[in-house]
């Protein structure tokens, strides 16, 4: 037997009760995040979760750890703004599609540019929750809905290879119900140095009350992570979006700043400005 | 998950593993219950709020009893990862996938009958696996614990018919946009 483990996964939430809809898959991804910051037994003190809007990015208000309700898919710039100051704390960013890959698409792409060593966990359920079922960026061209008679038409976003193609140091993709498959994932993810995607299919039973079928539909990928970002490439071209696994195990180092650069730089910075 | 037997091989060592395996089942299955009360009673369903929380204090009695039945067996303190698990979760937490705002009794017991299977194909495969005696009437213990409470669950079922189809429709549809 290991060591003694005085954290415990209920030691990581909080005592607010979650208002998500029955059957939601972020309560699967909530209990995944538990179980993973037990395995690396962190002390809440240690970790920030930092999110945007919509209905999975309540997820900091269920946990026992520093949190940041952010605005509308600026989650990524202030998860990195917190992490270049205190790369002592372990960053956690979480958040939907509709915040990630649509008002905060463009943070995403830079996020994985500049590679800090940080995890952004995106639930992914194709469809904008909390406003009540608009198409998001992953929305499937022809889902016909009320609010999007006939389908957009719009080819969907695929957030593996844009994170892969903008330089994401690590990249996988899990199922929310696959809870220990989500967890171990998500370990590796936070320990894996630099900018860390977990793309989390999490159904949406409301608004796409078909997606409870995904529990049949996704199936680990048969292959073994890759850090060569061709093979990475050729392998996500012929995905069915059901892959489950690590996709890509990157060997770049995570952006860092010095903490005394920043001071001295600082300080001169102040200067002119001093009274 | 179903009320299947494990697919996947587990291996039970020590009368002080097993004993940490069925102490974090039924707290896990306490937890779980008590999570979907919590959402039963968010969503305006307080008989089905009511059952839950009956569920879950009857695990986290058993989870009790475990704890002084094990006397002077120090417990493992495990991480998630050392659990061995046949599935991809706890053997007898409920299937948060399957809760709904309209669900019934028929539902939970359904639920928790699903639930009580898994935990006894879990104990059942550690008494047909396990080499020492003393493992193996514990695990046995357990196995026949379970088997009661699949029965209980059995009865209790008897009183609540299957819903008839359109059970989960509702007038109020969320989607409906004015």
């Amino acid at each position: 037997m290991n060591a003694p483990v005085s954290l415990k996964a209920s030691d990581y939430k909080s005592d607010l009760k979650p208002v998500w809809c029955p059957g939601c898959g972020d309560y699967h991804v909530l209990l995944a995040v538990t179980k993973a910051l037990a395995e690396l037994q962190r002390p809440a003190h240690d970790i920030a979760v930092i999110s945007g809007i919509g209905c999975s990015s309540r997820i900091p208000a269920y946990l026992n750890a520093y949190g940041f309700h952010g605005v509308h898919g600026r989650a990524l710039p202030l998860g990195t703004g917190l992490k270049v100051a205190r790369p002592e704390l372990t960053v956690l960013v979480a958040g939907g599609d509709g915040d990630g890959f649509s008002i905060g698409g463009n943070h995403f792409l830079h996020a994985c540019r500049r590679n800090i060593d940080i995890t952004y966990l995106v639930m992914d359920n194709q469809v904008y929750g909390m406003t009540k079922g608009q198409p998001s960026p992953t929305t499937a061209p022809d889902w016909d809905s009320a609010l999007s008679p006939g389908g957009t038409g719009l080819r969907p976003f695929h957030p593996l290879v844009i994170a892969l193609a903008s330089g994401a140091n690590f990249v996988a993709r899990t199922f929310s119900g696959d809870i220990k498959g989500t967890t171990q994932t998500l370990v590796e993810a936070i320990r894996h140095p630099g900018f860390s995607f977990v793309e989390v299919l999490s159904p949406c039973v409301t608004f796409r009350p078909e997606q409870r079928e995904w529990k049949s539909a996704v199936h680990a990928a048969p292959v073994t992570p890759t850090d060569d970002p061709a093979r990475a490439a050729r392998r996500i071209m012929t995905d069915d979006g059901f892959n489950t696994g690590i996709l890509f195990r990157g060997t770049r180092d995570p952006y860092s700043l010095a903490r005394s650069d920043t001071v001295a730089d600082m300080t001169a910075f102040e200067r002119p400005f001093e009274l | 998950m179903t009320g299947k037997q494990p697919k996947v091989l587990i291996s039970i060592e020590t009368e002080a593993e097993l004993l940490a395996h069925a102490h974090a089942i039924e707290q896990d299955a306490l937890e779980r219950y008590r999570m979907l009360a919590d959402q039963m009673e968010a969503h305006n369903n307080p008989v089905l709020a009511e059952l839950f929380r009956e569920l879950a204090s009857h695990e986290e009695k058993h989870a009790a009893e475990i704890l002084s039945r094990a006397g002077n067996i120090a417990l493992p303190d495990l991480r998630p990862s050392e659990f061995k698990w046949p599935g991809v979760d706890s053997p007898e937490s409920a299937e948060l996938d399957l809760a709904h705002y309209k669900m019934t009794p028929w539902h939970a017991l359904q639920m928790a009958l699903r639930a009580e299977q898994r935990a006894f194909a879990f104990f059942d495969h550690v008494v047909n696996s396990a080499g020492d005696p003393n493992l193996k009437a514990w695990a046995e213990e357990f196995r026949d614990e379970e088997a009661e409470h699949v029965e209980l669950v059995e009865r209790l079922l008897e009183k609540y018919p299957e819903p008839e189809p359109g059970w989960d429709e509702d007038d109020d549809l969320p989607a409906l946009q004015d």
